[in-house]
């Protein structure tokens, strides 16, 4: 159990992060999404791994129960993640149509032709 | 008491109200937008005048007892934030409208808005869940303002920005994950009760945290080797965004006081040597690659946006110091470089929509020379640090924080010659911009092409730069009574029982 789960969380980032690194935005989307699922599992994780418990106290003899905290962070995180990837796929559109280049880092600006056209 | 949260509650009503019910007129939403960040300047004065008495207030959202339910917590800090805030807010709110940039694009002041809310909720909130919270708030707000009114640069630059920020988010998280992991709890509070209890041997996996914290800020506060995203980012944003985003590199320095004083800070051995080991090289090398880079910059806005990683290295040398006194030095500074930045901009943007173009290089002088010189004079002295605006007290504060030998040889060599660095650096461009201009009138004919002068900048488009060289004059004026409330301010910071004893305190029978 815990090393499947390490062992996936490890395995989302160590992808995200190279997809990252990719400097094009569809790569980089991925990536991003890849790494957000990651830090999810790995939320989830942090309140200690239970099988098969509720998370909530009972009333009614001593259920031991699994932590509800990380629970509520991770559903607080996706719906954040999940905002972002989006917002972030309409400015990624955005900047294609208007650059007509997908690369996300910026080439150094070319001070030469500014100076042709203003000269 | 339910004050303390209207600086959330204002603009989260307002924004939606603007972008639903206001969007087709743009004089209304313009009126609304004015008075809300008026609004939120009277509340913030109020909460300031509240929190002035040294008390800590606390605020229960749904009165849940503190480890177990979200509290936003007012004290001298927070309510300084807040207060610097809304007073930038408003002013860069009157250049936007009187220049027309709010037009420009669509929900500029829903966006507007919904940024203030952000930044107020990170200042107010004592729960570190909750500070990520807003800070994805006024993180999706200023990408909307970041690529307002569009433009194949400006996308490129925004798409880069926010790259960068969800890259910072998810780390953010790890963290977290790694804090509750080791502690149980993520409220600031309750931290500071816990983590003095952990002995240095079993402190491991909460250097961690403490570390991915740091990291996360540090990307926030544009620190070394994570800064190269402020420079593209401010140089492309609209003027007035780059102006208010001079507030948001400060979120990142008030998350590290805040967090890495009360949480890690002075009296926790497993955690206390670890920002100040970290930050004051990282705030050295800031303040070199600042100067450099407003050294060689070829054109008008990344130099300014240089000089602002610059000040953020300045700011958080002195933070580094985890010291009362330092911080006092570094609270006036951080008042000081948030207006001095945005003043800049503001009188950039002047400048830059009627040059054309922001690359520094001798054009024909336009209207007004004369007075917009006079403007960028004065918005650099206070910028690189000159007397007699407050940027000159402020670096000398600075300098007398850290004379300690640990600090004073590096601390000093790179604030100075950073300082000269940044004066060689306005003062060439000043000359070219504006000197060199009248030089060139024999290449006025070329311009013959152009159709028209643009039009002199009015009294309104003025006023809010004037705005804030008073609030840096006055800054300068009355430091001896801002210094007192800034010493008190950093002493309740460090009063971490005090803190402790407000937030945790049981709730009283109703």
């Amino acid at each position: 159990m815990e090393i499947i789960v390490a062992s996936s969380i490890g395995v989302l980032t160590a992808g995200g992060v190279y997809l990252l690194l990719r400097l094009r935005t569809f790569p980089v989307i991925l990536g991003l999404a890849l790494m957000s699922y990651a830090v999810n599992v790995f939320l989830f994780a942090s309140g200690r791994l239970a099988v098969d418990q509720s998370p909530i106290l009972s009333r009614y003899g001593e259920a031991t129960y699994t932590d509800p905290l990380p629970q509520a962070l991770v559903l607080t995180a996706i719906v954040i993640s999940f905002g972002m990837t989006a917002v972030l796929v309409m400015i990624g559109l955005g900047a294609f149509l208007e650059a007509d280049s997908d690369r996300i880092d910026i080439e150094p600006e070319d001070d030469d032709a500014e100076n042709e056209r203003s000269a | 008491m339910h004050w303390i949260i209207l600086p959330v509650i204002l603009p989260a009503l307002l924004a939606p109200l603007i972008a639903f019910a206001m969007r087709h007129d743009i004089t209304l939403a313009r009126t609304a937008s004015v008075a809300g960040t008026a609004l939120l300047l009277a509340i913030a004065l109020g909460l300031a005048v509240l929190a002035a008495d040294g008390t800590t207030h606390v605020y229960r959202l749904g009165d849940w007892p503190a480890p177990f339910g979200i509290v936003l917590v007012l004290d001298r800090l927070s309510a300084l934030m807040v207060l610097l805030t809304s007073s930038l807010a408003l002013v860069v709110l009157i250049h936007a409208i009187t220049t027309g940039w709010d037009a420009k694009g669509r929900h500029f002041h829903a966006l507007f808005q919904f940024q203030l809310m952000g930044i107020c909720g990170a200042f107010l909130t004592g729960d570190i869940f909750n500070l990520f919270v807003f800070f994805e708030v006024l993180l999706i707000a200023s990408y909307g303002l970041m690529i307002h009114s569009g433009g194949k640069d400006r996308m490129r630059a925004g798409l880069q920005y926010v790259v960068m920020n969800l890259a910072g988010s998810t780390l953010f998280l790890f963290a977290l994950g790694t804090l509750y992991a080791s502690t149980g709890t993520l409220n600031i509070a309750d931290l500071a009760v816990r983590i003095p209890e952990i002995p240095i041997g079993e402190a491991a996996l909460v250097r961690v945290a403490v570390i991915l914290l740091l990291i996360v800020f540090a990307v926030k506060a544009a620190l070394f080797p994570v800064q190269f995203w402020l420079p593209a980012t401010y140089a492309n944003a609209p003027a007035p965004v780059a102006a208010l985003f001079a507030i948001m590199t400060k979120v990142g320095a008030y998350a590290i006081l805040r967090i890495h004083t009360t949480a890690f800070g002075p009296g926790s051995p497993g955690t206390e040597d670890l920002a100040a080991t970290w930050l004051f090289p990282a705030a050295i090398m800031t303040i070199a690659l600042g100067a450099f880079g407003v050294l060689g910059a070829r054109r008008l806005m990344p130099l300014i946006a240089f000089s602002v990683v610059g000040s953020m290295g300045t700011l958080l040398v002195a933070v580094a110091a985890f010291s009362p006194t330092a911080t006092t030095a570094a609270l006036y500074y951080m008042v000081h470089s948030t207006f001095a930045a945005a003043c800049l901009f503001l009188v950039a943007d002047l400048v830059v929509t009627r040059r054309g173009t922001d690359t520094l290089r001798p054009k024909p002088p336009t209207v007004q020379n004369g007075l917009f010189a006079a403007l960028f004079f004065a918005a650099a002295i206070a910028m690189a640090g000159m007397p007699p605006l407050s940027g000159f007290l402020g670096k000398l504060l600075v300098l007398d924080a850290l004379r300690e030998p640990g600090f004073i040889g590096w601390a000093w060599t790179a604030i100075l010659v950073g300082s000269l660095l940044t004066i060689v650096g306005f003062a060439r461009a000043g000359s070219i911009l504006f000197w060199k201009a009248t030089a060139t009138t024999g290449s006025a004919t070329d311009a013959g092409a152009m159709v028209a002068l643009p039009p002199p900048a009015t009294t309104g488009q003025v006023a809010p730069v004037m705005l804030a060289l008073a609030g840096l004059a006055a800054l300068a004026v009355f430091a001896g009574p801002v210094t007192a409330y800034l010493g008190a301010t950093s002493a309740q910071l460090f009063d971490r029982q005090g803190y402790v004893d407000a937030v945790l305190s049981p709730v009283e029978e109703r």
